[in-house]
């Protein structure tokens, strides 16, 4: 209990700042979170799906947290130079745990859809937060729940009334930003009423040369008949540390599609649990992750079919170079009675150097006789016939592998429905592997794009870009 | 298909009697209950052990007080109260350890008859010397003279520690040390009978051995203890076979069996699992404790395990393969079917660490009434195993809405050129499949059996022609019926 001394300590002296920079409806589970977090501690390596990752090791350093809700001075439209207004989709910022509502899009949403700080929703719309607040990430069940229930005030609040339908993604951008090593607790609480469809993208991103911390606990309410598709891509830096837990529940004949990108990182830890608690709802989730150096990332899902008649789909790529660590862990679970139930389940993992190392467990429960459920796993190289083939055309060694590469993570990146991010996404993955680092880019890669698509002339509605400073 | 029929049916399997249920009536020396270094002395003491293993075995005890029973199975294992059981039990007393055939008690021998196992060699199958282990101690080693002569040691692990303690303090404890898990530990300390296998070089052991494990005596546990060497260029084929009587009381059954495979030499270990598996209440039954472990330590060594799990209440064992030798080659096949209240959580360890490695694991899991069967599975390539392949298929097959099938394969690469590939899936008897069985006349129950016969080939054919035929009736009688 070493590493978690300085958290206890933290939060019994700072309770009233931290209560005070916040919101009633927040505050209210942070005891229960305490006392929960003083009995279960950092998940240890002991737990099954702490296994690949130690958590009391990251947490060990002295970070700063900023509680008492000290501005922090940036214009997150203006530090990426690229204020689009005319983008196809909904730019957000949020800063470390903070919703920046200093200068909000100027595309209006369609009415009752709210994407707003957490906190403010707390006060203004207390009927939506209320019974959903910490309902699926229990603080009781996991200690990094409790820990970020604990210090949390702020976070993202976005919610999609029935029978909405948002035709623009919106795009959140989460900004980490500090003059000091900064701990970052934030809160992100997603509701999708029934028959409402919403396509939501995420991006991490760095931008002070700092060690990072930041814990994420997510919350997903997907009603009826509603349809979620959530990008999440993450381009930090080596020195951040992430644990974000989401925690989805879905009702009848709803589909969500979650994908899941790492492409720069230093430590990364996902926990993803979806559970299936109506009818014919259909879970896909993807994963794509390119690492080297010394990244770590550790994907961790659940898939808890609890009724019958419901689809899941799951693909993981990893492809690890350098001293990369990756582990995979994804478990179906069928609970009794959920018959007819259909699951699919993949992993396929490149390890190209002898110091790195991947893990993989894909894991089937099945307690019900009419499923059709399946998985497969592989851990392997690049195919030598194939290299070969091309080196013999002419293509260097370097560039035939690099073509294999992006071929072999190309499945999951053709699995974004959003025509023009999974172009950019191509391309930045393709950068990536190319060996391109952050401090060779200044700006939001999914912007900074526009121009260079732009060049190479593709089409597709994100690289209508006008306004910014690049594109001028 | 009509439910009632389906009713019968289920009803019928249910009631079906464990064929291997009685008890013989033999008089048996068996110490008080309770564990202690006394007790570990005196099990040495009885065996006429010599100082070196008295040693291992406290030093194991000692470790083994130090140790929590493990929790992460998937298991909702009964608690065990280690005092509470006798571990020795020599159902031979009545005549000297050791002594000729003729000093054999006559029940023990009848006991053996029924149980398909003649211990007198112009009855015996021709190919086949036999080991049977009752309780704590060897009853008798069929063919000893006849495989002699070719330089091969086929005995009681108690004899080969008499007659030949160098080789068995060369290997004992090398492949699965005292301190490796809980049971081993356990095991280490306290165990009795199991067979000594020694095949010399360039020899190609002219039958199969077998050892036949009986547990008899009430309020016991079998620690058996089973060493194999097989040397340079050496061939051997080993069977195991199990049953015990029906008792309302959990028995222990925590075994160890070590394998060591020399250069060239290639070892095959079949198991046919038939302990008691409790009633269709789920009371009784044998807990199947076991720690398995093959070391393939020359070049081009090869091991295969197979299995075909069907008795014990419990059953937690993980055969595993430690390839050192460059270019060995492991494979490990099995057949678990649960059935009433039964639980298994099997599979296997692959660990590559010598050069061109090669492994193939086809594990099929069939769960019936309130079973749960669960396999799982480490598949492990260290950083100098360079070339390493490995292929893993685990099929689950369920039977019934009550049952779950469980699939928890662990995979951990470090070297790049390894080729791992896993693969899994879960489902019932295809409804076609059935159908097309009984529009041509075959009535269910046939049908269920050929179906499930049909899936488990892959790992029927493996087993030497006399065990296939055991285990196919196995199956055909624990599944006829049991469709969901």
């Amino acid at each position: 209990m070493i590493a978690e001394k300085q958290y206890i300590e933290l939060y019994e002296q700072c309770r009233g700042m931290i209560n005070e920079h916040s919101a009633a409806l927040l505050n209210e589970p942070r005891e229960q979170a305490y006392n929960d977090f003083c009995h279960l501690g950092f998940p240890t390596q002991k737990l099954e799906r702490y296994k690949y990752t130690n958590v009391a090791e990251a947490f060990a350093p002295d970070y700063g947290l900023n509680l008492q809700h000290i501005d922090i001075p940036v214009n997150p439209y203006e530090v990426f130079r690229c204020d689009v207004p005319n983008l196809s989709t909904s730019l957000y910022f949020v800063v470390n745990d903070r919703f920046y509502d200093k200068v909000l899009p100027k595309a209006s949403l369609p009415d009752g859809v709210l994407v707003m700080s957490l906190a403010e929703a707390a006060i203004k719309y207390p009927h939506l937060i209320e019974g959903r607040y910490g309902r699926l990430a229990r603080s009781s069940k996991d200690g990094l729940n409790a820990l970020n229930t604990m210090f949390c005030q702020d976070g993202l609040f976005i919610y999609v009334p029935r029978n909405t339908i948002v035709e623009r993604p919106l795009q959140i951008i989460n900004i980490l930003r500090a003059d000091v090593d900064l701990m970052v607790n934030r809160r992100v609480l997603i509701v999708v009423e029934n028959g409402a469809d919403v396509k939501l993208l995420f991006c991490d991103h760095a931008i002070d040369d700092h060690q990072f911390l930041a814990t994420q606990v997510s919350e997903v309410y997907v009603g009826e008949n509603a349809h979620l598709e959530l990008y999440e891509l993450e381009e930090t830096h080596v020195k951040s540390h992430r644990f974000a837990n989401m925690y989805v529940d879905q009702q009848r004949s709803s589909t969500t599609t979650i994908d899941n990108l790492t492409l720069h990182n230093g430590m990364t830890r996902n926990r993803t649990d979806v559970t299936l608690s109506g009818e014919y709802a259909e879970t896909k989730m993807y994963g794509c992750v390119v690492a080297d150096k010394q990244q770590h990332v550790d994907n961790n899902t659940l898939i808890d079919h609890r009724v019958p008649n419901c689809q899941s789909t799951e693909l993981y790529k990893y492809v690890l170079d350098g001293e990369a660590l990756g582990a995979f862990a994804g478990r179906v679970l069928v609970r009794e009675g959920a018959q007819k139930t259909t699951s699919q389940e993949t992993n396929a993992n490149l390890v190209a150097t002898d110091t790195a190392r991947m893990y993989t467990q894909p894991m089937l429960e099945i307690y019900a006789d009419d499923v059709k459920c399946s998985h497969g796993s592989t851990v392997g190289q690049l195919n030598e016939q194939a290299l070969f083939y091309m080196r013999q055309r002419g293509i260097p060694l370097d560039e035939a592998r690099m073509l294999l590469k992006f071929a072999f993570v190309g499945e999951v990146l053709d699995s974004i429905r959003l025509e023009p991010l999974r172009d950019r996404l191509h391309y930045l993955v393709e950068k990536r592997f190319r060996g391109q680092t952050m401090e060779q880019r200044e700006q939001c890669q999914i912007h900074s794009s526009i121009a260079e698509s732009r060049e190479r002339k593709t089409e597709g509605q994100l690289s209508k870009c006008e306004g910014c400073k690049l594109c001028k | 298909m009509e439910k009632n029929n389906e009713q019968t049916l289920i009803q019928e399997i249910a009631d079906k009697k464990y064929e291997y249920g009685f008890t013989t009536d033999v008089k048996t020396d068996i110490i008080e209950k309770g564990l202690n270094e006394d007790v570990v002395r005196l099990i040495s003491y009885k065996k006429g052990e010599p100082e070196w293993l008295l040693d291992f075995r406290l030093k194991a005890f000692r470790y083994w007080q130090t140790l929590k029973e493990p929790t992460w199975g998937h298991l909702n294992m009964p608690e065990i109260d280690y005092q509470d059981i006798s571990y020795y039990a020599d159902p031979t007393a009545k005549s000297p350890v050791g002594g000729k055939q003729g000093d054999i008690d006559p029940e023990l021998m009848k006991t053996f008859d029924k149980l398909g196992i003649p211990l007198e060699e112009r009855m015996a199958l021709s190919g086949m010397a036999v080991d049977a282990v009752m309780d704590s101690v060897s009853v008798k080693t069929t063919f000893r003279e006849r495989l002699k002569e070719m330089g091969i040691i086929f005995c009681s692990i108690s004899e080969a520690v008499r007659e030949h303690p160098d080789l068995v303090r060369q290997y004992l404890g090398s492949v699965v040390p005292y301190r490796d898990n809980f049971f081993a530990a356990l095991n280490s300390a306290v165990f009795s009978d199991g067979s000594f296998v020694y095949i010399p070089k360039g020899v190609r052991c002219p039958m199969e051995l077998s050892t036949y494990f009986r547990i008899n005596a009430r309020g016991t546990g079998q620690f058996e203890r089973t060493l194999i060497v097989c040397d340079d260029d050496a061939y051997v084929s080993y069977l195991e076979g199990c049953t015990a009587p029906m008792r309302d009381e959990n028995q222990l059954h925590a075994a160890i069996v070590e394998i060591v495979v020399m250069e060239n030499a290639e070892v095959k270990y079949s198991t046919v699992q038939n302990w008691y598996p409790g009633d269709k209440e789920g009371k009784g039954g044998v807990l199947n404790l076991v720690t398995k472990r093959g070391h393939l330590r020359g070049r081009n060594s090869r091991l295969s395990w197979t299995q075909v799990e069907t008795g014990s209440a419990i059953t937690w064992k993980y055969p595993s393969c430690v390839l050192s030798g460059d270019g060995s080659q492991a494979e490990f096949y099995s057949v678990a079917l649960t059935n009433n209240f039964q639980q298994a959580d099997t599979g296997t360890k692959m660990i590559h660490l010598g050069k061109n490695t090669k492994s193939t694991i086809i594990s099929k899991g069939i769960s019936a009434g309130r079973s749960q069967n669960a396999y799982r599975g480490l598949v492990k390539v260290g950083k100098h195993a360079d070339g390493a392949r490995n292929y893993s298929s685990c099929d689950s097959l369920l039977l019934g809405d009550k049952c779950g099938a469980h699939t928890f394969p662990y995979m951990d690469v470090q070297n790049p050129t390894a080729v791992v590939e896993h693969e899994a899936t879960t489902s019932k008897i295809s409804e076609d499949q059935l159908f097309y069985c009984n529009q041509r006349g075959i009535p269910l129950e046939d049908a269920v059996g050929l179906i499930v016969n049909g899936y488990a080939k892959d790992v029927l054919n493996k087993l030497p022609m006399e065990f296939a035929a055991e285990a196919q009736k196995l199956l055909g009688v624990s599944l006829e019926g049991a469709v969901g």
